[in-house]
This record gives C-alpha cells, sequence and structure tokens, in this order.
C-alpha cells in the first residue's frame, strides 16, 4: 500500500474531458485529489461575451459550470458514460472577470436514476462566487 | 446615421441591419458560430451550425448542453434589448435551461427567445431550441434579466 493511492476514477474524469470537442474548445481542465475536484477555466479571449466591460460570457461560464457538475458525478460513480442532463438552473451572482476562472461542484443527492448537483464558480475568492449551478442528471435507467 | 436608439421601432430597425454584427461582436458567441436570423419586437430568432467541435458525448455526436444555454441566453438578452422603450444593456440574473431531446448530429439549432414581460428593473424571458418547429424542441429556457441603469460616460472609460 503507498501512503497516496490515487483514485482510480480520475484518470477516467480526465480522459472524459480530454476527449470531450467542447471541454477543449473551452479549454477547461482539472484538478482531483482523492474525491475532490476542481476545475479550472484559464483565461482565454475568445471566452468574452462583453468588450466594452471586459466581461466573461455567461454561456462560457454556465457551459464550464456544467461539464464540472458532469464531471463530478463520472468521478464518483462507476457510470460507463457521462451522465445526462436533465435540466439545469444557473444564476449569475458577480460579473466573471477577464482572468482564470475556478469551479467545485457538490452532489446533493446521489439516486439510483437521478443525481442532484449544485456548483459554484469564483475568481479571487472562493466565499464570493460569480455564478451558481443546480442541476438534476441521469445516472441510470434511461 | 439618423436612427435615434430611443425609439424603439427605429432601434429594431437598426438591430436588423446590424443581425450579422450582433454575435460577431461578442467573442464567444463569433466562437461558438451562431448568428441572428430574424427580430421583432420583443421576440429574437437564431441558428446555430453545427460544427465537430460542440460536441459534447463523442459517442453520439450530440451537441454539448453548453452550446443551447449560451444561444438561449443570448438571444433572451437580445429579445429584452428588442421590447425596451429606452435603450439599455440587461444582464442575467438567472437562466433554467430544460433539455427535451437531444440535438441531432449534424443539423442546425434553431433559437427563439420572447420577453414577456418588463418591469422597471427586470426583464422576463422565455425561449426554446429546435431543429424545426416548436412542437418538438431540444430545450425550453426561462431567463430573468436585470435591466442595467445607465453609467455615466467616464465610468465606462474607466472600466475599459
Amino acid at each position: 500500500m503507498t501512503p497516496f493511492e490515487a483514485n482510480p476514477r480520475a484518470a477516467e474524469v480526465e480522459a472524459f474531458l480530454a476527449r470531450t470537442p467542447f471541454a477543449q474548445k473551452l479549454g477547461m481542465r482539472c484538478d482531483i485529489r482523492g474525491d475532490e475536484m476542481t476545475a479550472i477555466l484559464p483565461f482565454s479571449k475568445k471566452l468574452i461575451g462583453n468588450f466594452t466591460i471586459k466581461a466573461l460570457h455567461g454561456g462560457a461560464i454556465s457551459s464550464f459550470l456544467e461539464l464540472t457538475a458532469m464531471a463530478q458525478v463520472f468521478l464518483v460513480t462507476d457510470l460507463a458514460r457521462p451522465p445526462k442532463t436533465i435540466n439545469l438552473t444557473i444564476d449569475y451572482l458577480r460579473q466573471g472577470h477577464a482572468k482564470d476562472l475556478y469551479a467545485r461542484a457538490y452532489i446533493t443527492k446521489m439516486g439510483r436514476r437521478m443525481a442532484s448537483v449544485r456548483a459554484e464558480a469564483w475568481q479571487e475568492e472562493k466565499s464570493k462566487p460569480v455564478t451558481a449551478l443546480m442541476a438534476h442528471f441521469m445516472v441510470g435507467g434511461d | 446615421m439618423s436612427a435615434d436608439p430611443s425609439d424603439l421601432e427605429q432601434r429594431l430597425a437598426l438591430m436588423r441591419e446590424n443581425m450579422k454584427m450582433m454575435t460577431k461582436a461578442v467573442p464567444w458567441a463569433r466562437d461558438l458560430g451562431f448568428e441572428v436570423t430574424r427580430i421583432e419586437k420583443g421576440r429574437v430568432w437564431g441558428s446555430q451550425p453545427w460544427d465537430d467541435s460542440l460536441v459534447g458525448d463523442p459517442d453520439t455526436g450530440v451537441i454539448h448542453g453548453g452550446v443551447i444555454t449560451t444561444l438561449l441566453d443570448n438571444l433572451c438578452g437580445m429579445s429584452c434589448s428588442a421590447i425596451l422603450s429606452d435603450f439599455r444593456f440587461v444582464a442575467t440574473l438567472d437562466l433554467r435551461i430544460d433539455y427535451m431531446r437531444p440535438a441531432d448530429k449534424g443539423r442546425a439549432i434553431i433559437g427563439e427567445a420572447e420577453c414577456y414581460h418588463v418591469t422597471r428593473t427586470v426583464c422576463f424571458t422565455r425561449a426554446w431550441a429546435y431543429h424545426e418547429t416548436r412542437d418538438k424542441v431540444i430545450a425550453t429556457a426561462a431567463g430573468a434579466f436585470a435591466i442595467n441603469q445607465p453609467r455615466p460616460a467616464d465610468k465606462l472609460e474607466s472600466l475599459a
């Protein structure tokens, strides 16, 4: 037994992001420690939604959060394929500035068929989230 | 240009003239490649062409939900601009998306948004994504938008 045993699902989550064209287009990556994952969206000019105030596009942030939530479900289950999104609600809490964005997802309930997940994205301070997401996913029996 | 942006009819005409520019001026919208195709009072239509790079499930070729979220979010925001009597910027407060069925591989997605109620501070919108008609939707959306009060020009300058 080595002192640190990597989560065997971590490699699968990374492989899922690597072979998903849209995740590659966004440019997101993830940092997995055990069952905790922080997703990172490095700033890129193409993610801007408003030039005048140099704000990130809400659609780019919500895409990143949806992928983060999917990846978190994938990480803690033994699903063969990433979960399907049923619905989601996004709260835009603060303006996303022209800098890197981070996100974490928390599974509120893991059912046999559906999972309820929330996720938050932040920049300078985790306690000051830029955007929050609530989503439901199909995790089996579909 | 003599169009007065404070007049809704003139602003709608101006928006129609510049339909192609409306998404070209937004980097993330331009990167995804969707365009505004029709504008009526309080209603905006757009089209998102299919592309390999937008795929969210490499096994099926289905476009990622985030693409539909971006399309409907943007069109909802524009539907507010297409109904407010004064020109104002709007910011998404919240947006809910329900996915009804996956988009077909290789087909463009049509987005349609409507601003159905306006208060002094908030615009309420709903939107649909489909291939052909609203009878067979891929996703529906409901969003609330905050109406920003005009900023003094010097404040805008300092943010740029």
